[in-house]
């Protein structure tokens, strides 16, 4: 069990150094983003599985409590960020063209914002009906 | 191994901290700064291994908290008037 904490605890903490690595060395506001989210995320829980078996008592629920409210919600926040940078894409580096990445899908027409609804879909038909 | 976990995140906390200060936008620094508050959480869970005593637990929790209102708020500003 000992040795298992003690992986789990280095294995956290590699990832959280490529978490840094990446925030650092990345070249775009979104990329740095993704970077942040997703690796300091998979290391806060490898980190904290690893001290929750190092010492299982009372604390490891509440290091459970823990683990589960940045599993939930930082991947949402790291979602929130993105969408605040895609839709002010001239504030931040921005070297990716999602517009252009998107369009290629003709659903949308070129410059509709991602949350805005169309209004014109079933107003006339059910004015008519 | 504890000694080589504190290593590793006071380097991913360096790392962070120089995005922080040299990052151009505002989503940059928040982005950094959250990863900082996660840097944190897993160095109070790696202290309660240290000295067998989770003390800080409560603390971990409420930043846990405390990052996703802070990143959330300020995302819905950049959104809201881009900056």
């Amino acid at each position: 069990m000992g040795v298992l904490a003690d992986v789990l605890l280095v294995a956290g903490a590699l990832w959280f150094l490529l978490a840094g690595i990446g925030v650092a060395r990345l070249g775009d506001s979104l990329a740095r983003v993704h970077a942040a989210t997703k690796a300091t995320t998979l290391g806060m829980v490898l980190v904290l599985l690893g001290a929750i078996l190092q010492s299982p008592g009372a604390d490891g629920l509440k290091l459970s409590l823990a683990i589960a409210l940045v599993v939930l919600t930082n991947p949402l926040a790291g979602h929130l960020l993105g969408r605040a940078v895609e839709a002010n894409p001239g504030t931040a580096e921005v070297r990716i063209d999602i517009r252009a990445t998107v369009e290629a899908d003709e659903t949308r027409p070129p410059d509709d914002r991602p949350l805005e609804s169309e209004p014109d879909e079933a107003g006339p038909d059910e004015a008519g009906a | 191994m504890i000694t080589l976990t504190f290593a590793l995140l006071t380097a991913s906390t360096l790392l962070f901290a120089f995005r922080a200060f040299r990052g151009p936008s505002v989503a940059d620094r928040v982005v950094a700064v959250d990863a900082m508050v996660i840097v944190a959480i897993a160095a109070i869970a790696t202290d309660a291994v240290r000295t067998g005593d989770a003390r800080f637990a409560d603390a971990a929790i409420l930043l846990a908290l405390v990052a996703f209102v802070g990143t959330g708020i300020v995302a819905r500003f950049i959104e809201r008037r881009g900056g």
